[in-house]
């Protein structure tokens, strides 16, 4: 398949081989020494590492400067971008920012509502949306013009991704909302952390009828649970988690000690069956807070090493 | 309807307190439903400014009228005279009210009664709920009658976002999901197969990002 960007998980992706992401949330100070360090923790066991952009809403040191300390050592960012607190004037800014500095991949999100953060007092943007943010780059990149129509001399070349979540409601609207993102012009998606394998089975089913797996590239996301109370917690607070029953029985029924061992290796098994559902095309490992975990996950699932590119 | 909802007293005492003439002005007509502005609140606060100042020791003339609108000129006939005598007024209408008359009255000091919340309707007896935000160009006509702007905590103009759970909004279980009903309403008219269109992206120009807006209506082009 021919790629477009100089993107290394394009490139992958496109070869036909299982591509692996993980994430890193920058800190909350203007030190980046904690994003070098979980850097140089991912480095030989993932293609390409995603940076957030103010997550739950939690001002931290930002995605864009974040991507660029990555990409100074030698690593390959996605850039997550949020609508929540940009205009069409300031995300198109930084999308040639984040271009100019060799960053080739763009995650396009709308961002968790303020009211969870450490800012609930403050004003949201949302002058497009997430879908129409997709759209934007895509112009950019295809059209050479920025939104406003005037053209843009150098386009940003940037790989575009975007989010889905299998498991939020209504559930009959997740497949064509997933075709209103190729629509709009997402080339690959890093969903919800999947924990509930049958309703995951039952979307791919959904995404393959339509063909779209065919025409983009989708990667579960993995999120190795570390206790029982962390299974409970994301079930009951945090909104389209999806997180079985059985599950959580299976982590309270070993010790407290070994709950992190037992999550590792779930997350080991749910990668090992989601490899066999026709058009998984990788792995999104968020270890949130845990990456040291990464490669372990990466090589016990069998997708170590990583492929190399030139 | 526009909503408001009275400030708390204290506030309003603070406001008003150092004047020895005050009039405090209903507006019968949005306010008023919502019961918060109408004569009946006015009347209501004069008498709980009368209290606090005999409470307090001071001798304020605090008196109460009403005016069907106060946005429009032609409803102050009756009491341009008596509101012109007032050191200060306590305006219990919208913020349009307060500002109108702060424009007609230029030396006497209007001061807000209520928090104008929003623009909503009646959705069941004594609950009022945010329907339209005045963006300028409306959506309702693609999005089934339901306003993503509005009623979408994100404003997502292609929902929903991965927050929906059980028709509800990520950021309160009280709250319904905007999409989901929009998603519902298309359903029930057999109209889902417009889901998938997408929603064009907006020219907020036409809304207050594009500065304040006026709206000339001619006569002559009927």
């Amino acid at each position: 398949m021919e790629t477009v960007t100089d993107s290394k998980l394009e490139k992958i992706l496109k070869s036909g081989q299982l591509a692996v992401t993980s994430e890193c949330g920058p800190p909350r100070s203007a030190d980046p020494e904690p994003i070098i360090k979980k850097g140089e923790m991912l480095r030989n066991h993932v293609d390409a590492v995603n940076i957030t952009d103010n997550q739950t809403s939690v001002t931290r040191l930002c995605s864009l400067a974040s991507c660029i300390h990555l990409k100074l050592i030698g690593l390959e960012p996605v850039l997550q971008m949020v609508v929540r607190d940009r205009n069409r004037i300031a995300l198109q800014s930084d999308i040639l920012g984040a271009a100019s500095h060799g960053i080739n991949n763009i995650l396009c999100l709308s961002g968790d509502h303020q009211s969870f953060g450490d800012h609930p007092q403050s004003q949201n943007v949302f002058d497009l949306d997430s879908m129409q943010l997709i759209q934007t780059v895509r112009y950019m990149r295809d059209e050479g013009k920025f939104l406003g129509g005037d053209e843009i001399k150098v386009p940003p070349k940037m790989f575009v991704g975007a989010a889905a979540n299998p498991f939020a409601d209504p559930f009959s609207i997740r497949v064509p909302r997933l075709a209103k993102k190729l629509a709009a012009g997402a080339e690959f998606i890093q969903t919800q952390c999947v924990y509930n394998l049958e309703k995951f089975e039952l979307w791919m089913k959904g995404v393959r009828e339509r063909g779209l797996d065919k025409k983009l590239f989708i990667l579960p996301g993995i999120t190795p649970l570390r206790s029982a109370g962390m299974a409970k917690f994301l079930r009951k607070n945090v909104p389209g988690m999806d997180v079985p029953e059985e599950l959580i029985k299976r982590m309270e029924g070993v010790d407290k000690k070994d709950q992190a061992d037992e999550g590792i290796t779930i997350a080991i098994e749910t990668i090992q069956r989601l490899k066999e559902i026709d058009g998984v095309a990788g792995f999104h490992i968020m270890a949130i807070e845990w990456e040291q975990k990464v490669p372990e996950i990466v090589e016990r699932a069998g997708l170590y090493p990583r492929p190399v590119i030139e | 309807m526009i909503v408001g909802e009275q400030k708390p007293f204290d506030e309003i005492w603070e406001m008003v307190k150092d004047y020895n003439k005050l009039t405090v002005v209903a507006c019968n007509t949005c306010v008023a439903v919502c019961h918060q502005g109408g004569n009946k609140e006015a009347e209501l606060m004069a008498s709980l400014l009368r209290m606090k100042a005999t409470q307090e020791g001071l001798e304020i003339e605090i008196v109460h009228v009403g005016v069907e609108r106060q946005c429009e000129h032609e409803f102050y006939a009756a009491v341009q005279e008596m509101i012109g005598e007032s050191e200060a007024v306590l305006s219990l209408g919208c913020g349009i009210g307060v500002q109108f008359m702060a424009e007609k009255f230029q030396t006497i000091p209007v001061y807000p009664g209520l928090n104008t919340k929003f623009i909503g309707d009646v959705v069941e007896k004594g609950v009022f709920q945010e329907k339209c935000q005045a963006c300028g160009d409306c959506l309702l006509g693609i999005t089934g009658g339901v306003c993503p702007i509005t009623r979408c905590a994100k404003r997502v103009m292609n929902g929903p976002c991965g927050g929906s759970t059980d028709g509800k909004c990520e950021i309160s279980k009280d709250q319904d999901c905007a999409w989901q009903l929009i998603i519902n309403r298309l359903e029930a008219m057999g109209k889902l197969d417009r889901y998938e269109k997408l929603t064009p992206i907006k020219d907020w120009s036409k809304d207050r990002a594009g500065g304040p807006r006026k709206f000339r209506y001619e006569e002559g082009d009927e």
